[in-house]
């Protein structure tokens, strides 16, 4: 059960980023990502798409969801998935990389799935191989399959993007997630916030045309959208926010935050959380709030959308 | 209804430019009324009448930079003796360091502060909080939560904040709560076992010495800091004319930055250390005769926004001592009036531009009540005579310590009565 058209979708062979698609790009691979969700509610969710083809998860970065979602979009769609998860030496990183890139294209893979911890690294290996590559990460700079999924799940409940306040809260300074989102979203017309304290907002900020509040509820003042941000542990002991009860008190999402946002507003969180640090259980478990376990089934099935896309360039 | 009404003032409130003769009428423990013909067609009826016989009425001091020993060295000062001394020498509001022990980088213990303040202190004493958790220079300190506990400002005292990145990030944080962050301003390797100023003077007496111009880089990299994050900085005590030459500048540019200076840095030189004087080795030390009327010149010129006693007891035990291995530190609660009403005598600096950086411009920066004898304000204020002579004796001080740097000076002019809330806290009328 695919999408009957087998036109192509993208002109890239690559997905690196939200940066090279277009609005057009987008509501085709979100439009072909719908069957996919009806797909993955059925009974029989496998079919033969990409049958001898061979996807290859490299993942430089622990992950559980990502890959995991990647894994099954590919196994769906009925292609050989081989996970590989590298630990990383702290030395000499650009050789490795590349010289693991030349070991796998003697492999032919068809899709090559990489995260890494450095900006460019996707971009790196697309010109190294002759596969396609999907960006499942890289740095602080993109994470696209994210920022797709983000925005199949915005959009089935409010049906299109134009207009709709999004705020983007927590430590986007390291944040790939929020950085394609908020390429995704402004593109898609939507008015992006930023809500973070200083140390945690990358400088000139306000130059990707989004507006940047260090008050949380000046931020969410009437947010249809509400989509926190991961604090990594190492990152709230000091160095950019003193301690964890701090973060929280400012700058987690309890019910008194959100209160100021518009009624209805919906909330995400790209996942793995940390209860009580960015957000409070009771929201994160509030499924009238809460689409947080939807964006999880949203992420399959924009991965099969995407793997499907990308196969159609290939002979 | 509690009233008091002072008639027969010389009213000066800089803030306002206000100075005249006049009255002024509290009422529950703020101004309700002030003005040159306040009292004049009836003498006021009231219970409690001050006639302050034509001197001066002006809000009470604020001292933007006091250090006391509680909690943890009670024996040298603790919130009540300093707040004794303060109200004799009619400071009514001290911000207090956070080098304590333990160091205030905990909202509880600011609380613990104002409660103990509350319960033991006559004067209004304002937390800084720690910038960095244990003043160690590493890590920053829950400023929203301290903010909210009490804190006024966040600096590491008598320290520098060494690492670049740290301070950058402090002040990124602090500009998130618009937090004022005080500055200690010397660069902390340079001045590593020194106790004097780099120069003929010390070279003769063989004093360990570190360049004055440890304090000039510090100032400038944290003016650069300042323009890359927006914060809102006070460098606590400047004591040197690079420096005052690079906060006008910062000034000019419209950069968010103030300094103070310590009235001993406007009253002595390096010279005033003598024969090995302990009691005169400060942080920073006494700086050369060039330096010291610099900073004249900076409080004329309004370049320097504050006069602070930087007030830092110090026991028999740590100051005698040879002179390299003595505590550094005076006190100063009581002599911070007298000390800076000389430039006044001097012919240096007007008499509302010395008390406006005794009163109004450390209200404003640090964002306090009071500074004012503006209605509505807290009825905080000095009754003073500026004239009269005395003689410095460090044993009659109210500190618990005694190493006052001015001990036997002649000054002019002092505290005559000093009122918190209305309440009279000192008379020696």
């Amino acid at each position: 059960m695919t999408s009957a058209d087998h036109s192509p979708i993208l002109r890239s062979k690559h997905l690196l980023g939200i940066d090279g698609l277009s609005p057009l790009d987008i509501v085709a691979l979100l439009d072909l990502a719908e069957t996919y969700v009806v797909q993955g509610r059925a009974s029989d969710k496998k079919t033969a798409l990409l049958r001898g083809r061979t996807l290859i998860n490299l993942f430089f970065e622990s992950s559980t969801r990502t890959q995991s979602s990647f894994e099954l979009a590919g196994k769906r769609l009925g292609a050989d998935v081989m996970n590989m998860s590298v630990k990383t030496s702290s030395v000499s990183k650009g050789e490795t990389l590349i010289d693991t890139a030349s070991t796998l294209n003697a492999m032919r893979p068809d899709i090559l799935v990489v995260r890494h911890q450095d900006a460019g690294a996707a971009e790196l290996l697309s010109r190294k191989l002759d596969c396609s590559v999907i960006n499942a990460g890289d740095g602080a700079h993109e994470h696209p399959t994210q920022a797709l999924l983000d925005a199949l799940t915005i959009r089935r409940h409010r049906g299109s993007f134009e207009g709709l306040v999004v705020a983007i809260c927590g430590d986007v300074l390291h944040s790939r997630v929020a950085r394609s989102n908020l390429r995704l979203l402004s593109m898609m017309g939507a008015q992006v916030r930023l809500v973070a304290p200083r140390t945690l907002l990358p400088c000139d900020a306000e130059r990707f045309g989004v507006e940047v509040y260090t008050d949380m509820k000046s931020g969410l003042a009437g947010a249809d959208i509400v989509m926190m941000l991961r604090l990594q542990l190492e990152r709230m002991s000091g160095a950019f926010v003193p301690s964890a009860r701090e973060y929280f008190r400012f700058y987690g999402l309890d019910r008194e935050k959100l209160s100021v946002a518009k009624p209805g507003a919906l909330v995400m969180h790209p996942g793995p959380m940390n209860r009580g640090v960015e957000i409070a259980s009771d929201i994160a478990d509030d499924v009238q709030v809460s689409l947080i376990a939807e964006q999880v089934e949203m992420g399959v099935a924009l991965r099969m959308a995407i793997l499907d896309a990308l196969s159609r360039g290939m002979t | 209804m509690k009233r008091i009404a002072f008639r027969n003032a010389r009213l000066i409130d800089p803030a306002s430019g206000l100075d005249a003769k006049g009255g002024l009428l509290v009422e529950n423990g703020r101004i309700a009324d002030v003005g040159p013909r306040l009292f004049n067609d009836a003498e006021p009826n009231d219970p409690e009448v001050i006639d302050c016989r034509g001197l001066i009425l002006a809000p009470g001091l604020i001292d933007a930079r006091v250090f006391t020993g509680e909690p943890g060295a009670e024996h040298r000062e603790s919130l009540e003796s300093a707040s004794a001394a303060a109200a004799a020498g009619g400071v009514t509001g001290m911000i207090v360091m956070p080098n304590t022990d333990p160091v205030i980088d905990e909202p509880s213990l600011v609380d613990f502060l104002l409660r103990r303040a509350a319960a033991t202190a006559r004067v209004r004493v304002h937390p800084a909080a720690a910038l960095t958790k244990g003043l160690l220079g590493e890590t920053m300190t829950e400023m929203g939560l301290l903010k909210e506990a009490g804190a006024v400002a966040f600096t590491d005292g008598d320290r520098s904040v060494a690492n670049a990145r740290v301070f950058r990030r402090a002040l990124s944080y602090a500009a998130t709560f618009d937090v004022l962050v005080i500055s200690h301003a010397e660069d902390p390797e340079l001045v590593k076992g020194a106790s004097a100023t780099e120069g003929e003077f010390a070279t003769r007496l063989g004093i360990p010495a570190a360049p004055a111009i440890a304090e000039a880089m510090m100032v400038e990299r944290d003016i650069r800091l300042v323009e890359l994050t927006g914060a809102r900085l006070h460098f606590a005590q400047i004591s040197t004319r690079a420096a005052l030459e690079a906060i006008a500048a910062a000034k000019a540019r419209g950069l968010p930055v103030t300094c103070g200076v310590a009235a001993h840095h406007l009253t002595l030189n390096e010279l005033d250390v003598g024969a090995y004087y302990t009691f005169r080795k400060m942080r920073p030390p006494l700086r050369s005769e060039a330096d010291r009327a610099a900073m004249v010149e900076g409080v004329a010129s309004g370049v320097i926004d504050v006069i602070v006693s930087s007030h830092e007891p110090q026991g028999a035990d740590t100051k005698r001592q040879p002179y390299a291995s003595a505590a550094a530190g005076t006190v100063g609660l009581e002599t911070l009036l007298p000390a800076a009403l000389s430039l006044s005598h001097n012919g240096d600096a007007g008499l509302s531009q010395i008390l406006a950086a005794l009163t109004a411009a450390p209200a404003r920066i640090f964002g306090l009540p009071g500074g004012t004898l503006a209605r509505g304000a807290p009825a905080d204020l000095v009754l003073l005579d500026e004239n009269e002579p005395f003689v410095v004796d460090a044993g009659k001080l109210r500190s618990r310590a005694h190493n006052s740097a001015f001990e036997g000076r002649k000054f002019q002019g002092r505290a005559k009565a000093t009122f918190v809330g209305g309440e009279c806290v000192f008379d020696a009328r």
